[in-house]
């Protein structure tokens, strides 16, 4: 509900961002699914949930806001995003790539990945990570997850 | 225990069940299914053709869907018209079902116009139904020619899917270009273009004029033989049981912005609804899934006895072809900056300072960004246009308004 406390959200401080880009490696990697970060991510294109923007006086990292009343889950067109327990997921197997997703975000937070299925960022709460890699390894501790009140 | 029924079993019933019980755990609900199918997705009959889903992964909702949210299916069934008198509704077998709250979301079915010696053709199919597309799937070999009559969004969504399967596939349409409901002429060419390499053949411009065995005699002379005939001309609300209880029906039922139609205690949600558009101030039919589901949603709310309010229903669809995708919303007025490359095109069109819509072909990427421009008509003389023109990026807002974007919970 608004107002009340949430769950826990990736929230990046724009003024401690350097960046760097470290947090779209982090991110691949941990869900690349596999062991070692060289092998998953050198000399190739990386697909990551979170990504940099920005101009040439500010950047900030920007990923999924599972919002209070998420509209790509109301959107799509296969069925393939809900919302539970807070956190909104793609399932790959029921995406077919129409991209009706990206026409609705307001936050530009949704991707497809190398084969065409969208991805966005899940919290890496199912994969090895088992929390936002992308948190983890901010070295200016710019990205933190968190429980915010909802925006006014 | 209030008496909930929903007249249609699509993305739009899915919607109004969930916003029925996001407020009311108990109330009894019946759904009168004229398709012997749980709710599916609609717009992926082409994917599946293409085998790009299945019928298991096309399913809307889980299995345990009507279960879980405690109504009742009557498949195979069919609304024949509505007593408000009385609070019924009659189907086509005589029996009747009470209700104290009705939504009709009935959808919209395939507009076939007269075309001579039509009746002559024996594969013949429409493509809006699974059942569609199960039993155009079983016309189909590889020797198969299929002729599709509309290069709209169906039509050309239907060839995508079978162009692998088949030996040809040739879309007439008597517009002169491609998808001209979303497209202009520059961007249909490129997305022509795109199709013809992929194998499709066109014949724009140009209509059948006669339907014999095996042949479409064209308007210009030219003669078309194929094997299947998909006709995908148009579609049009189904607003019949509106129209015939004495509702007001345009070219659909028309609703305000709490899905409410003319008569008291029905409420009428997806593509068989005219509902209020944003962009025009009047009312329109939006026949997309999200506008489906979000009329829905409000229907179910509002029958639930709570206050839910739609009003941001904009026309937009993304459709990609062989992987060059098309983005659109909004309308086409006013100023229009345009981009060009060998691979994308890009529209944005700007009224009285704010955005009316937008044109995209290979350039989508955060194409939300400026959707929400739209649908929150925000002014451009709040963020930065000059960056906006480049690309969607979040940076063109302000700093403060991005805090109040990124900062708290949305």
């Amino acid at each position: 509900m608004r107002g009340n406390k949430s769950m826990k959200r990736v929230y990046v401080n724009e003024a401690w961002c350097l960046g760097c880009h470290l947090c779209e490696y982090n991110c691949a990697f941990a869900n690349s699914g596999l062991p070692d970060m060289v092998l998953a991510l050198k000399d190739q294109p990386i697909f990551p949930r979170i990504h940099i923007e920005g101009d040439e006086r500010i950047t900030y990292a920007v990923s999924c806001r599972h919002c209070e009343d998420p509209i790509c889950v109301k959107s799509c067109i296969a069925g393939a995003i809900t919302k539970n327990r807070g956190v909104v997921r793609i399932d790959p197997e029921k995406c077919v790539g129409c991209f009706t997703c990206v026409l609705v975000c307001p936050y530009g937070a949704l991707t497809p990945n190398e084969q065409g299925v969208m991805q966005k960022c899940e919290l890496c709460l199912q994969n090895a990570s088992g929390e936002p890699a992308c948190v983890k390894g901010c070295p200016n501790r710019a990205i933190v997850y968190e429980e915010r009140e909802a925006a006014v | 225990m209030k008496n909930y029924v929903i007249i249609g079993n699509g993305v739009a019933a899915a919607g109004c069940i969930e916003g029925i019980r996001s407020i009311d755990r108990d109330g009894r609900i019946t759904v009168i299914s004229e398709e012997n199918h749980a709710v599916y997705c609609r717009p992926l009959i082409s994917y599946y053709l293409e085998g790009k889903t299945d019928l298991r992964h096309m399913q809307y909702r889980s299995a345990d869907f009507y279960e879980q949210n405690a109504c009742q299916v009557l498949y195979g069934r069919k609304a024949a018209r509505i007593l408000p008198e009385t609070k019924e509704v009659e189907l086509t077998d005589r029996s009747r079902i009470p209700y104290d709250c009705l939504t009709v979301a009935s959808g919209s079915a395939p507009f076939v116009p007269h075309f001579e010696g039509l009746e002559t053709v024996r594969e013949k199919y429409s493509f809006m139904t699974l059942d569609d597309a199960l039993k155009l799937e079983q016309s189909l070999t590889k020797d198969t020619r299929v002729l599709i009559v509309g290069a709209g969004l169906i039509g050309l969504k239907c060839a995508e899917g079978i162009l692998r399967r088949v030996k040809s596939v040739a879309v007439c349409d008597l517009a002169d270009r491609v998808l001209s409901s979303i497209l202009d002429q520059e961007c249909a060419a490129m997305m022509q273009k795109h199709l013809e390499a992929q194998g499709m053949i066109f014949y724009l411009g140009d209509s059948v004029s006669r339907f014999e065995p095996g042949t479409a005699h064209m308007q210009s002379g030219r003669n078309v033989e194929f094997d299947v005939l998909v006709l995908a001309v148009g579609v049009r609300a189904n607003a019949a049981l509106l129209l015939g209880c004495g509702g007001e029906v345009n070219r659909g039922i028309i609703v305000d912005d709490q899905m409410q139609t003319s008569l008291p205690g029905i409420y009428a949600a997806g593509d068989c609804a005219e509902g209020p558009d944003l962009l025009t101030g009047g009312n329109r039919v939006l026949a997309i899934l999200p506008n489906a589901y979000m009329q829905g949603f409000t229907a179910g709310i509002n029958m639930a006895g709570g206050n839910a309010r739609f009003d941001r229903g904009i026309p937009m669809n993304s459709i990609g072809f062989f992987g060059l995708h098309a983005m659109t919303a909004g309308v086409y007025d006013g100023e229009v900056y345009a981009e060009k490359t060998d691979r994308s095109l890009k529209r944005l069109f700007v009224k009285d300072g704010f955005l009316r819509g937008f044109i995209l072909i290979g350039c989508d990427e955060r194409a939300g960004i400026y959707t929400s421009l739209i649908r929150e008509q925000t002014p451009l003389s709040e963020v930065n246009f000059e960056l906006l023109k480049k690309g969607a990026t979040t940076a063109a807002f302000s700093a403060k308004t991005r805090r109040k974007k990124f900062g708290g919970m949305v």
